[in-house]
């Protein structure tokens, strides 16, 4: 009943798909977190006057769907001549919506921070900047990296609808060989498979990189 | 006792309909049926724009709706029109609910054994589009170009065989990624249907889609039951006559925004 002789024609298919969508969620998590991170420094800490404009970011992002923001950048942005190849939408547009959600886990982060641990800082003579990155946001992180870790993975999985502006991840690699041969069990079988290999391995990195970062353990 | 009473109405239901189920026996002279009735019964397509749609006063417009309407103009006969959908258009004509399928059929060798068709009256094809500025004229004019198509259609799978190496060939979800891909600039060229073609030019887009070249083409027939050749003969009349005075490539502009292909 099934039948799985198409992998041998459209493994290379597959396997390009798996390097896309790889390759999306590296450039999307790294630069979506760095994102999400200075969003929380300035809601929580930075400038008053900067504050509504990062909140109004944030709650657009966070109360809009996904693909709608994709579709906006990917087919909306060029008549305001921003014109984009679909992998560098599909990118931007993960970057956006990860910022957008890291930036409120973050936050929590830092808000949970006690106060004695800001005075502390500036007892040691730290610059305010310093006090920032040793004494608030390294503990901050690794009091939410379980959460940030489970965001990241929401948006991997996520950019799965990458494929609906032709940006070739592992989505459009199922689609497309779906509909050359027409074997929808097997095509979504595998796909999902892979899917789910990637989710584990990608939370596997993602531990291994917190306690590389937080090489001290916390009190937990 | 409630389920008895609810049973013998059913069946007192569907003996009262049986008679409408059964098929009218095919008439031996459609022709002299359509002049004696004095209507043209037939079936339009009515969720297949620019074919057959409904408007916003709900009436019925579109090719087909304006070709029915020439014909049955040209017999001197009011018009019924009778809409359907893809699947049952043949069945409407083989159980003798309407006397033609004027409902953007295309011919096959499966229909061709249970329906007769007239001459093409539609031109339905798959083809290349861009913007005039845009030299291409062949598949392999395609080369280092960005071609946007429907995923798993027609012209994607004749595309991806005819289309050299390094053409870049962009597939999207549905039709109307395809269009909004052109209309945005992420593609300089479709491979899609005349019909979605002529519903990008409905738009007045600032880039044109122009037929560079065909991929496939199957134009419309107006089908019409085995055996009636003088209702065949009738319409082949009528459809040549409207090809020679103009009425159908002013049809073609109205709704394909294109004439008719000389070769129709």
């Amino acid at each position: 009943m099934f039948d799985y002789a198409w992998l041998a024609q459209y493994w290379p298919v597959l396997l390009k798909g798996i390097l896309v969508t790889i390759q999306l969620i590296t450039v999307g998590a790294a630069a979506g977190i760095a994102l999400g991170i200075a969003c929380a420094w300035v809601r929580s800490l930075g400038p008053k006057w900067l504050r509504p404009a990062v909140t109004a970011y944030v709650e657009l992002i966070r109360n809009t769907p996904f693909l709608i923001q994709l579709f906006f950048i990917f087919f909306g942005l060029p008549s305001l001549g921003l014109q984009m190849s679909e992998f560098q939408a599909a990118n931007l547009a993960m970057i956006i919506n990860l910022g957008a959600y890291s930036c409120e886990i973050i936050r929590a982060g830092i808000q949970a921070t006690p106060r004695g641990q800001f005075e502390a800082g500036a007892s040691l003579a730290m610059t305010p900047f310093e006090t920032f990155r040793h004494v608030i946001l390294v503990p901050s992180l690794q009091r939410i990296w379980p959460a940030l870790c489970s965001q990241v993975i929401i948006v991997m999985l996520g950019s799965s609808v990458v494929s609906q502006i032709a940006a070739e991840d592992l989505t459009f690699a199922a689609n497309f060989i779906q509909s050359r041969t027409f074997r929808a069990f097997e095509a979504y079988f595998v796909s999902t498979a892979i899917y789910l290999v990637l989710a584990i391995l990608l939370r596997q990195v993602l531990i291994a990189a917190g306690s590389f970062i937080f090489p001290r353990r916390s009190g937990r | 006792m409630k389920r008895r009473q609810f049973l013998l109405t059913l069946g007192a239901a569907v003996m009262m309909m049986t008679p409408m189920l059964v098929p009218k026996a095919a008439q031996a002279d459609a022709l002299a049926d359509i002049t004696a009735r004095g209507t043209l019964r037939v079936a339009v397509p009515q969720d297949f724009p620019p074919f057959g749609s409904v408007g916003t006063d709900m009436a019925p417009m579109g090719y087909d709706i304006d070709m029915a309407n020439l014909i049955a103009e040209k017999l001197g006969v009011k018009t019924e029109l009778v809409p359907v959908t893809s699947a049952n258009r043949i069945p409407y004509l083989q159980t003798n609910k309407v006397d033609l399928v004027i409902s953007s059929l295309g011919k096959n060798a499966e229909r061709e054994a249970v329906i007769d068709f007239s001459k093409p009256y539609a031109p339905f094809f798959n083809g290349v589009f861009a913007p005039e500025s845009v030299a291409v004229a062949k598949a392999e004019d395609l080369s280092g170009k960005t071609v946007g198509v429907t995923r798993g259609a027609i012209e994607d799978l004749e595309l991806t065989k005819i289309a050299t190496g390094d053409t870049v060939i962009k597939r999207y979800e549905d039709n109307n990624g395809t269009i909004s891909a052109f209309l945005s600039g992420q593609v300089e060229v479709v491979a899609t249907g005349n019909v979605v073609a002529a519903a990008i030019l409905a738009k007045n887009p600032p880039k044109r889609p122009e037929l560079k070249f065909l991929i496939k083409n199957s134009p419309c027939y107006i089908g019409l039951n085995k055996n009636e050749p003088a209702l065949l003969e009738k319409v082949n009349a009528v459809i040549a006559s409207a090809k020679s005075d103009g009425s159908l490539t002013s049809i073609a502009q109205k709704w394909l925004g294109a004439g008719i292909p000389a070769d129709l």
